[in-house]
């Protein structure tokens, strides 16, 4: 296409111009990135594009994990004026580009040869038709279990590695008088604990089959009844408060003493520094029971809006080049508590639970245990994924038998397919 | 010329706003009607399919439970509202002292929003912050109340709030209905040795039969509308036990990407609200003109 080429050439430019800095252009870019630390890592970003002469409207939809901010890009792009770049991850990226709204970014993704500095799982993700159409900023896993070990001296328990083992090791802490396992009840937090089971019960292969396939017999295959009565089991282990409760006071209550372990992705890790509490001895990080030696991600990332504009196209290349480079990568995630998205940089900043993360990331890669998280919109369409949603938390809120849990699973799911 | 402008200048003034309603009322009313028929996922899509997304609205179990808690809480919130605030106005009209300072004190919840109101009940009625931790640490260890975090009693939760926040406006409605009726009417009737019962019963409460009627309108259209209040008090939890049809169409049409569905379940409202209200408008505007 002629149109691309000429893409192509002013991005090349671009990145060129980066360097000395005197190019002037401007990126509007939709985030809902407003807390504390986020709303920092964003900064970062912004400065480092001052820097090389972009200025950034920011155009940020707090609340609703991002819902808002969906809506809004929606009536945006739909009336031919979307922003710069927006805050899209996983499958959506594809809905977007299917669409075709999104930009062809492949002149910066080469210039900067992004196919060597990033996993293919990730890479995969960020492209549409081939080309490069996002950029990740950051990987989180979200199979991780944060204990207290104080509670579990008090109650004489070992840290669970097995669902089983769970079983053993909570009842002893219920009976010492904590409450065992500190949960949300929220849809979003019922379907994390949820995929925590899927992965420990039914192993990573059958998880990518059922959950990221939507193959049917697996789904309606015994493990899958395994897995609703394990994910029932653990009713009996939460406080009857937990209703409508958010993560971060699940956190508060494994940070006080008041409960022994919570499952939730890496993000946790930030309110157990805000309490001043030290890895390893204050707090420990494992992986999900049964699930070691694999990673659920979850990647954030920027999709880029085909421009109308040759200044803001020339603008989202440098802001593009500039998201995946190691300055920025580093500081984005330290203070999210997340890994960085590409490959080869210095990990002397990070904690260990950082460092295991990334060899998790790295090593599971490898054996196929890399998975992407249904709970956080990476491995279905928000259509499959709301359905699981409803599946998962509706089982764990009634007493539903194992049975029921499964035919509604799979009824739901073949309905939003 | 001037005789033309006079003749039409009620038409052309009124004429935008008209203007405004056909496309903002019955125009998106039809927009969504259509869009109910078609395919439409994340964006709308004009590929027809029938009655499609309407079977898969109809299989859902979440569609059934937020229909079902919107007949309970229409019901319960209607009655419940309706009673204590004309019960509040008949007291208030015994020329009380200080009715001025007590009027504004019950009226005043109506100017909170659903969301504060939401989020207070949210703790009032949290068993670890509210009355049941309250009530415990006063000595009564056995005390229980916990409907929110209970999936079969959540939506009452959701009545209790509304109730709160509305009866002091219904209050304010019959007051203001109460002083309009004759007061030779109900001194004619105590000379007749009518019993303040009957009085009330026969002769206040018809004469006052338009007052209920514009209650009932305001309150329900304002339970059909209650999306916020349940956002913010239940989340639509535990599970989705507490959700209402506004509340699932949001979800589904704007989060999940089902456009299609989501238009079904707003028509589906839109005829649950005419099949209540046409009936009644028909009854009322007939009986008028008679």
């Amino acid at each position: 296409m002629k149109n691309n080429k000429k893409v192509s050439a002013i991005a090349a430019a671009a990145i060129m111009a980066s360097s000395t800095a005197v190019m002037a252009g401007e990126v509007e870019v939709l985030h809902w990135w407003t807390s504390g630390g986020e709303a920092a890592s964003v900064g970062y970003l912004q400065d480092k594009l001052s820097d090389a002469g972009v200025s950034w409207t920011d155009f940020a939809v707090a609340g609703g994990g991002g819902e808002n901010a969906m809506t809004v890009l929606k009536s945006r792009a739909i009336s031919g004026n979307p922003p710069t770049a927006a805050q899209i991850k996983g499958p959506s990226i594809q809905e977007w580009g299917d669409l075709g709204f999104l930009a062809d970014i492949d002149a910066v993704a080469q210039a900067n040869d992004w196919d060597s500095l990033l996993p293919k799982v990730v890479s995969d993700v960020m492209k549409h038709n081939g080309k490069y159409v996002a950029a990740p900023v950051n990987v989180h896993r979200v199979n991780w279990m944060w204990s207290n070990p104080e509670v579990f001296r008090a109650a004489g328990a070992t840290i669970p590695t097995t669902w089983d083992d769970f079983m053993v090791q909570a009842k002893k802490i219920q009976d010492a008088g904590y409450i065992a396992l500190a949960h949300g009840g929220q849809a979003w937090q019922d379907a994390t604990l949820f995929e925590a089971v899927v992965l420990g019960v039914g192993g990573a292969d059958y998880y990518k089959k059922a959950f990221v396939e939507t193959d049917m017999s697996a789904l309606q295959s015994d493990t899958t009844l395994a897995v609703f009565e394990t994910f029932g089991q653990l009713r009996q282990f939460i406080d009857t408060n937990s209703p409508g409760r958010d993560w971060n006071v699940a956190t508060s209550m494994v940070i006080n003493g008041e409960a022994a372990m919570q499952i939730m992705g890496d993000w946790a890790k930030g309110e157990f520094k805000v309490a001043g509490k030290s890895v390893g001895t204050d707090y420990t990080c494992t992986a999900a029971p049964g699930t070691s030696g694999t990673h659920t991600f979850n990647i954030d990332s920027f999709a880029f809006f085909a421009q109308a504009d040759a200044s803001a196209t020339a603008a989202q290349a440098v802001m593009a080049a500039e998201i995946l480079g190691s300055d920025f990568q580093e500081v984005f995630n330290l203070n999210k508590g997340s890994i960085p998205a590409r490959l080869g940089m210095s990990r002397d900043k990070f904690d260990s639970c950082a460092h295991d993360s990334m060899d998790a990331f790295v090593a599971s890669s490898q054996t196929g245990g890399l998975v992407p998280s249904f709970a956080h919109g990476m491995a279905v369409s928000s259509a499959v994924s709301g359905a699981i949603y409803d599946a998962a938390t509706n089982f764990f809120n009634t007493n539903q038998s194992a049975e029921e849990g499964v035919r509604q699973l799979v009824g739901a799911i073949a309905a939003a397919k | 010329m001037l005789n033309l402008l006079e003749k039409h200048l009620p038409k052309i003034v009124i004429a935008p706003t008209t203007v405004a309603m056909i496309v903002c009322m019955y125009g998106f009313i039809l927009w969504t009607g259509l869009l109910s028929f078609t395919k439409s996922r994340m964006m709308p899509q004009w590929d027809f399919v029938g009655f499609e997304q309407y079977v898969r609205l109809f299989d859902n179990p979440r569609w059934h439970i937020a229909l079902d808690n919107l007949f309970i809480f229409i019901f319960l919130f209607i009655a419940i509202s309706l009673v204590l605030g004309l019960l509040l106005a008949i007291f208030l009209d015994q020329r009380i002292r200080n009715e001025g300072a007590i009027r504004t004190i019950y009226l005043y919840p109506m100017a909170i929003s659903f969301i504060v109101t939401g989020t207070a009940w949210k703790w009032i009625l949290n068993p670890g912050l509210g009355i049941e931790k309250l009530l415990r640490d006063m000595g009564f260890v056995d005390f229980e109340f916990r409907w929110l975090v209970d999936p079969d009693m959540a939506i009452y939760t959701i009545v209790i709030a509304a109730v709160w926040q509305s009866s002091g406006f219904v209050m304010a409605m019959f007051l203001a209905g109460l002083r309009g009726v004759d007061d030779n009417l109900t001194k004619a009737a105590k000379i007749d040795g009518a019993s303040a019962i009957r009085l009330y019963w026969h002769i206040i409460l018809p004469i006052m039969r338009p007052v209920f009627f514009s209650a009932i309108v305001i309150l329900t259209h304002i339970a059909i509308k209650s999306f916020d209040l349940v956002q913010a008090l239940t989340g639509g939890g535990p599970g989705y036990a507490s959700d209402l049809p506004a509340n699932f169409m949001y979800t589904f049409a704007f989060n999940r990407a089902q456009m299609g569905v989501g238009a079904a379940s707003a028509m589906i409202m839109l005829f649950g609200v005419l099949a209540v209200l046409i009936p009644y408008l028909y009854s009322e505007l007939r009986e008028k003109k008679s």
